[in-house]
């Protein structure tokens, strides 16, 4: 283009004369973005959001957060003159009776489930690479917010259409939130307008659910954005990559472009999974009533931990000077949700803690290469799974012919001893894959030549690595330790004194130990002839 | 970008007067200068032109293809109605599969345009530390100081700690308004509907219940207070599951005088978290509650014999009326449901008082 067009220029020059946008642009036109596949996986979740918001607000022209009994006149017959809350019948009357109303609400909880599912797996790849690390420890917490404030989300979305099922889940909430030592009641009454089920809790999460979480939100998300575009994302190590440089894509055009088209494809995805796969068939489930349920009732996915965690408790209960504390019911509610959530919180600062890192990271880790944190991360999600699976035992138990209460017993020793191997298995499964970076990046890889040694020995030929993955593989990184040990007089250094500090040089050193150092060549000893064996007129086979 | 076209003072003779109509010389965001974009730039490999005239092809075809998926969208809104589970489902599928393939297309474009039209980036630039420099943080640090000096807040102590003062109770505020969110629990949780002379009607139907036609051991009904059918807080509370037994099968955890003649109402509000325990296995006498499956023994009090409930379904003393029909003797004697921070020991209580009558 040899002209800028009038209108584009015209405008540009206004906006620039009121808002100076100009040197804004001037900056970030051009701002480079670092490409990897794990990159984009955040971005399901924001597109998500913004599918949840265009097709949640086409949703609330029809509905009618009420509860008021209404007979049923519409033209689903199975439910012809019965009795139901408003919202249920609004909400079958968005299903049946608006055109692209059924479509627009499978849409919009399929979103729901993108959305929260993209934000875990972003969270993990964030975890893995350690990509929480300074400056970005502010960015992870906003995260972790986030991620709560989406099952919150999720929670009152699907207790709005007031169905058998989504009854179901407001009965355990009110279960669960009685539960609460001394408050319990009073939240339960509070949040009801009295007794369960009462008449305000569906206008009530109706709020909450299309004002103020969503705009609690909204602000995080871009505060989300505006943080990692400050700060600039990170990149995994490869060739002229450091700490002091991102290397990548520009922001106009290419990435720009690049956003747009994984935008449609998210989009294009979920109206696919809105069309083809049914989702929650409200018409089936019949209105709620607490006298009914029907077997095999199961929340979303996101919820799927907690019930887990509630079906696998044995049944505690306390009773102490006229006062019940329910344990079956608070544990599993508080402390699954408690370590997950408090864990993946506090992890950076004790990450810093422990190693007395307090640099700036920019090169993300390859999850080999931080054994301990990987481990600790695998453990963390088979803890969070095992939990997930056990909200299904009844599925279980009826699909692969378990006995029921076989699963639960089962399910309550893999709690324990399930994170315990992840880890073990984990750890092993780094360093194994380190000793290979290691091997290769001394010894090289196969290229598939068998030469003859003069002395009559056959070797196949090993030839360095592609210049790009061995550079992939030398960004590896020491691992900070703090120092622990004693100085000539026997006086340990500052940081480490006293049983706390005796305990952070012990932790320092376990998490930090490099038990596979990339020694680079020095390494030779008793290979020589393989590697001499490549010769100059052997072409380095590229490896892929 | 536009930095090197701003007239110095040297040249504003030679600039000539803006025309009316047109941008003003040197402002424009978006310059006029000619950009080169076939220039080599390092960090940019351009394209083969052969192959991006290929891609042209393709991005075309796919851009095409969204056009009439959209056209076709607008069209199955207008030609398929909605209005019975068939015809719903059908516009559902034209819809939902017009936009799909509208937002495939579409994306499936744009991967292609960036892929083979536009060059290959490996662009590089510096990062910065996110830590301003000393002499910011030294001025910054001053400045503040010296605001806070100037405004007096250091200086006036009774000032700043009435502030404070003032602050409190307004704080406090937001939280009070919230108390009318609901009433006080009081002893509402203690209490259900059920009271002595309430007949017992079967959920959904209505009927009351004539004992004995209730009569094959090992029946069940889902039973509701009368005049209470579709008052959802009463039913959260009072429902009931109606057993029917032989005598000898019953023991010493039910309440015998509490039933009759073999028949046994049981609350059905599970109390671990209140689903209701709707399952129930004959052969074992168990009741399962499907949500997170306690199971209770119907023929021993309900107690529980599995899962997280920690205690027994209660039992609501029944009898029958001058005609033979099931009714309430009185209400229960434990609070039903989820257990409460309040709740205490109500089992032991009840016991004690139960001994006292008899």
């Amino acid at each position: 283009m040899n002209e800028t067009p009038k209108p584009i220029a015209g405008t540009a020059s206004y906006l620039d004369d009121r808002l100076g946008a100009g040197s804004f642009l001037k900056r970030n036109l051009r701002k480079v973005f670092p490409d990897h596949w794990s990159f984009l996986l955040g971005e399901i979740a924001l597109y998500s959001f913004i599918i949840l918001l265009l097709t949640g607000t086409f949703l609330t022209f029809w509905f009618k957060p009420s509860m008021g009994h209404v007979e049923y006149q519409g033209v689903y017959e199975p439910l012809k003159g019965v009795m139901m809350s408003e919202a249920y019948a609004s909400t079958l009357h968005i299903s049946f009776e608006v055109r692209g109303g059924l479509l627009i609400r499978q849409m919009h909880h399929w979103a729901a489930l993108l959305f929260v599912a993209g934000m875990m797996v972003h969270a993990l790849r964030v975890f893995f690479t350690g990509a929480y690390r300074k400056p970005r420890e502010l960015n992870w917490l906003i995260g972790v917010l986030l991620l709560t404030l989406a099952l919150a989300e999720g929670l009152t979305g699907y207790s709005l259409p007031d169905d058998l099922l989504s009854g179901a889940g407001l009965r355990i909430t009110e279960g669960v939130a009685i539960s609460l030592p001394i408050v319990g009641t009073y939240i339960t009454f509070f949040l009801f307008g009295g007794e369960y089920p009462g008449v305000d809790v569906i206008s009530r999460f109706y709020t909450l659910h299309i004002l103020l979480i969503p705009g609690i939100l909204l602000a995080l998300i871009s505060a989300h954005m505006v943080l990692m575009w400050v700060q600039k994302h990170t990149q995994m190590p490869g060739p002229g990559r450091t700490e002091h440089n991102v290397v990548g894509a520009p922001f106009y055009p290419a990435f720009m472009a690049k956003a747009g088209a994984y935008f449609l494809f998210t989009f294009a995805c979920i109206a696919g999974l809105g069309t083809f796969a049914q989702i929650n068939p409200i018409w089936l489930f019949g209105p709620y009533t607490p006298a009914d349920i029907s077997a095999g009732s199961q929340p979303d996915f996101y919820m799927g931990f907690l019930e887990g965690a509630l079906r696998l408790m044995p049944a505690w209960e306390i009773n102490f000077l006229g006062h019940t504390l329910p344990l079956s019911v608070l544990i599993p509610a508080l402390v699954p949700m408690g370590i997950i959530m408090t864990g993946l919180a506090l992890y950076p600062f004790a990450e810093q803690w422990i190693t007395g890192d307090r640099r700036e990271h920019h090169l993300a880790d390859r999850p080999r290469n931080a054994p301990v944190r990987t481990s600790i991360g695998m453990a963390a999600v088979t803890f969070y799974g095992i939990l997930w699976l056990l909200g299904a035992n009844d599925e279980i138990s009826t699909h692969f012919h378990i006995g029921l209460y076989e699963t639960t017993i089962i399910g309550r020793f893999a709690i324990f001893l399930g994170p315990a191997i992840a880890y073990w298995i984990t750890y092993r499964i780094c360093i194994g894959l380190q000793r290979r970076d290691q091997d290769i990046l001394s010894h090289g890889v196969e290229s598939g030549v068998i030469k003859r040694l003069p002395h009559g020995e056959y070797i196949e030929v090993h030839t360095p690595p592609a210049e790009d993955i061995a550079e992939h593989m030398r960004g590896k990184k020491q691992i900070q330790i703090v120092p622990g040990d004693d100085d000539k007089d026997g006086i340990p250094p500052k940081g480490v004194r006293g049983p706390i500090g005796k305990l952070r040089a012990k932790a320092s050193k376990f998490y930090g130990t490099d038990h596979v150092p990339l020694d680079g060549d020095g390494h030779h000893d008793g290979h020589a002839d393989e590697h001499a064996a490549v010769g100059a007129g052997d072409k380095p086979r590229e490896l892929h | 970008m536009t930095d090197n076209e701003l007239p110095g003072p040297d040249d504003e003779a030679r600039v000539p007067r803006r025309v009316i109509g047109t941008p003003a010389q040197g402002t424009a965001v978006l310059g006029t200068r000619p950009v080169e974009t076939e220039v080599e730039t390092p960090g940019v490999t351009l394209p083969d032109p052969a192959d991006a005239r290929k891609a042209e092809r393709t991005v075309t075809l796919l851009f095409f293809v969204a056009f009439l998926a959209g056209i076709a969208f607008i069209a199955s809104y207008v030609v398929f109605q909605v209005g019975s589970l068939d015809k719903t489902a059908v516009s559902n599928a034209a819809l939902g599969g017009t936009l799909t393939v509208a937002l495939l297309a579409l994306a499936a474009g744009v991967v292609v345009w960036v892929r083979r039209i536009m060059p290959k980036y490996n662009l590089v630039q510096e990062r910065h530390d996110m830590r301003s420099d000393d002499d910011t943080r030294g001025y910054v640090d001053e400045t503040f100081r010296a605001g806070a000096s100037e405004s007096g807040f250091v200086k006036h102590k009774m000032m700043r700690r009435t502030l404070l003062l003032a602050a409190a109770p307004l704080g406090l505020a937001p939280l009070v308004l919230l108390k009318d969110l609901g009433p006080l629990p009081g002893t509402s949780l203690r209490h259900t509907v059920w009271k002595k002379g309430m007949k017992l009607v079967v959920e959904g139907t209505g009927q009351p219940i004539l004992a004995a036609d209730f009569d094959s051991p090992g029946g069940i009904l889902s039973v509701v207070p009368e005049g209470y059918e579709h008052d959802l807080n009463a039913l959260a509370k009072a429902t009931l599951i109606l057993i029917k037994f032989r005598p000898e099968d019953l023991k010493s955890g039910t309440i015998k005088n509490w039933t009759y003649d073999g028949i046994v109402a049981y609350s059905k509000i599970c109390t671990h978290v209140g689903c209701p325990a709707a399952l129930y296995e004959q052969t074992t006498h168990h009741i399962l509650c499907p949500c997170h499956q306690s199971t209770f023994d119907a023929t021993d009090g309900a107690k529980v014999i599995f899962g997280p409930a920690a205690r027994p379904l209660p039992q609501l003393p029944i009898g029958v009326d001058g005609q033979g029909y099931l009714i309430a003797q009185a209400d229960f004697d434990v609070p039903v449901g989820p257990s409460f921070w309040e709740r205490g020991d109500a089992e032991a209580e009840a016991r004690e008082a139960r001994g006292n009558q008899s």
